[in-house]
């Protein structure tokens, strides 16, 4: 237990300071890879409470592939830090403004947080046991039967995202020649090239 | 003292084996490292290394003393932290992977339930070497190659990633050690004379995928063909251009770790591991180690005449490569192996 413990410690730790790291930092790109770390460690406190899938989930999809096209819109952005900080005291009242009211209203829901009387009904319905099941087949027990309207109804909405996003960016010039692969596979020599006899000062 | 002791133990067996395997990776990436150099060589027609110690197999050793013995430059425009822990990033998560990579029965140092995704996970992270470091050395040319490699690298992990799912979905477990046992039976080889033999790893029910791994892992390791971060002719060296002495060797060591990684996979997922090759009895013999090492070496032996042979890609025909022809290539196979094994039973072990 002890040494459980002394990691829960370790990652909860190291989350809490670069989360604080993540806004206090000057430079942005910085501020990313601390996200990173934060992100890292959340997955570590997943897997110490048992939840492998999850954590590592978190590190495949949050860190491996959104938070590196972060970086890499953060990287590209041209900003000067100098400019950036001279506002600082201006926005200063209206962010902290901002800021109160958020925690006021968040301490609000928290306060008047009423576990529904159903809930228990669902929790207290046989969960398999976590020595028997694995995490992921557990997940998927749950996920493709119970839920698996909730399921498919995520799954068009970010269908539905990309294609929007794609639509939105996508702009097809018609005057540009492209590149026809299959067309520049299938070429071969006899229709390719073609031997034509010049006569000398007249050029084609 | 007796709790304490009771952690103290395992904790140093695992220290041992951690060490171990560090010891026997590190020699044999150095060796790799050489392979790599010869086979190139003899390709071309060269020598090769040749000088250092007998045909040159100290050559690696030589390097390594080379790089750590000159003077590390940091420029003073970098973003310094970013810039040292770019390459420490690169080879200690490259090396991590390795926890879990069983090179025989039992013989991995955590034997996780999902091994598989816990080294999907770490090959995704490697990235993070690259875009540091490319970013953290304040240049064009290494911010230009570090852009380039952060695309490449996600778009092929997509492939990779249903790729794998492909060989879950005939295995039924995450577990590494599971994946190789699965491939000692199956498709009726019995019916053919050779029952557990070369005729039931995943390479030949899962041909296509097969394939598709050993290019996407290519281009996942930045390796040749596919080696446009460090496209020399454009961009100098890529994201490594600013980096010299220890750091350059750390960042070297993790690509060339993680090439191994990427031979290991190949041999657990499709060619069966540590399993060998034909059941008789004097192969059983061998230990699975060998076998297991010997699949890595013949696939990077393979990798290394890809390297060789084949011209360097064009950017967008790469990345077209990735999204348009394996993207749903391997989408569809993840539609179709699910079908056949939903319908069939053909596949499950």
């Amino acid at each position: 237990m002890i040494a459980s413990a002394l990691f829960f410690y370790l990652f909860s730790g190291v989350a809490i300071a670069s989360s604080l790291m993540v806004i206090s930092s000057r430079n942005p790109v910085h501020s990313v890879l601390f996200l990173i770390l934060t992100f890292v460690n959340a997955a570590g406190l997943f897997i110490m409470a048992g939840a492998e899938f999850l954590g590592l989930l978190l590190i495949v999809v949050y860190v491996g592939a959104v938070a590196v096209l972060f970086l890499f819109v953060v990287m590209m952005l041209d900003v000067d830090f100098a400019e950036l900080r001279q506002g600082y005291l201006q926005y200063l009242p209206i962010g902290l403004f901002v800021g109160i009211v958020l925690l006021v209203e968040l301490l609000a829901v928290v306060g008047s947080w009423v576990v529904a009387p159903a809930v228990e009904n669902t929790t207290s319905q046989p969960i398999p046991d976590v020595a028997e099941t694995r995490n992921i087949e557990a997940l998927g027990n749950i996920l493709y039967t119970d839920y698996i309207f909730f399921f498919q109804i995520a799954g068009i909405i970010l269908l539905v995202a990309m294609i929007g996003a794609i639509v939105l960016t996508l702009h097809h010039k018609p005057n540009v020649r492209r590149q026809n692969i299959n067309e520049q596979v299938a070429r071969d020599p006899k229709t390719a090239i073609r031997n034509v006899k010049i006569r000398s000062g007249e050029g084609l | 003292m007796e709790t304490l002791f009771s952690y103290l133990w395992p904790a140093i067996v695992i220290f041992g084996q951690s060490l171990l395997l560090l010891v026997g990776l590190l020699l044999f990436t150095a060796y790799i490292l050489y392979a790599d150099r010869k086979i190139f060589a003899a390709v071309q027609m060269r020598r090769g290394p040749n000088v250092v110690g007998p045909w040159g197999l100290l050559q690696s050793f030589a390097d390594l003393l080379k790089f750590v013995l000159k003077e590390p430059i940091i420029p003073s425009s970098s973003s310094k932290a970013v810039f040292i822990l770019a390459p420490l990033v690169s080879a200690v998560l490259a090396l991590a992977a390795w926890a879990v990579i069983p090179i025989n029965e039992g013989w991995a140092i955590a034997n996780l339930n999902l091994g598989i995704l816990f080294v999907f996970a770490i090959s995704s992270l490697e990235v993070y070497g690259i875009i540091m470091g490319g970013w953290a050395s304040n240049s064009k040319y290494a911010f230009l190659a570090s852009l380039r490699s952060a695309a490449q690298m996600v778009s092929y992990e997509v492939s990779i990633g249903f790729v794998i799912i492909t060989v879950l979905l005939c295995v039924g477990s995450l577990n590494l050690t599971d994946i190789v046992l699965s491939q000692q039976h199956g498709l009726g080889t019995e019916q053919l004379g050779l029952p557990s033999s070369f005729l039931d790893w995943h390479w030949l029910p899962l041909f296509p995928m097969f394939i598709v791994f050993f290019i996407s892992a290519i281009a996942e390791t930045n390796r040749p063909p596919f080696d446009l971060p460090e496209a020399e002719s454009e961009l100098v060296a890529g994201h490594m251009v600013e980096y010299s002495s220890t750091l350059f060797l750390l960042f070297f060591l993790g690509e060339f770790v993680a090439i191994l990684l990427m031979c290991a996979l190949t041999t657990l997922l499709f060619l069966g591991g540590w399993l060998p090759p034909v059941d008789v009895w004097f192969l059983n013999w061998v230990p699975g180690v060998f076998w297991f090492f010997l699949k890595v070496l013949l696939v990077f032996f393979f990798m290394a005449m890809v390297r060789a042979v084949v011209p360097r890609y064009r950017y967008d025909q790469l990345m077209r490569l990735g999204w348009k022809v394996f993207l749903p290539l391997s989408l569809f196979m993840v539609f179709a192996t699910a079908f056949v094994i939903q319908y069939t039973g053909w596949g499950l072990g």
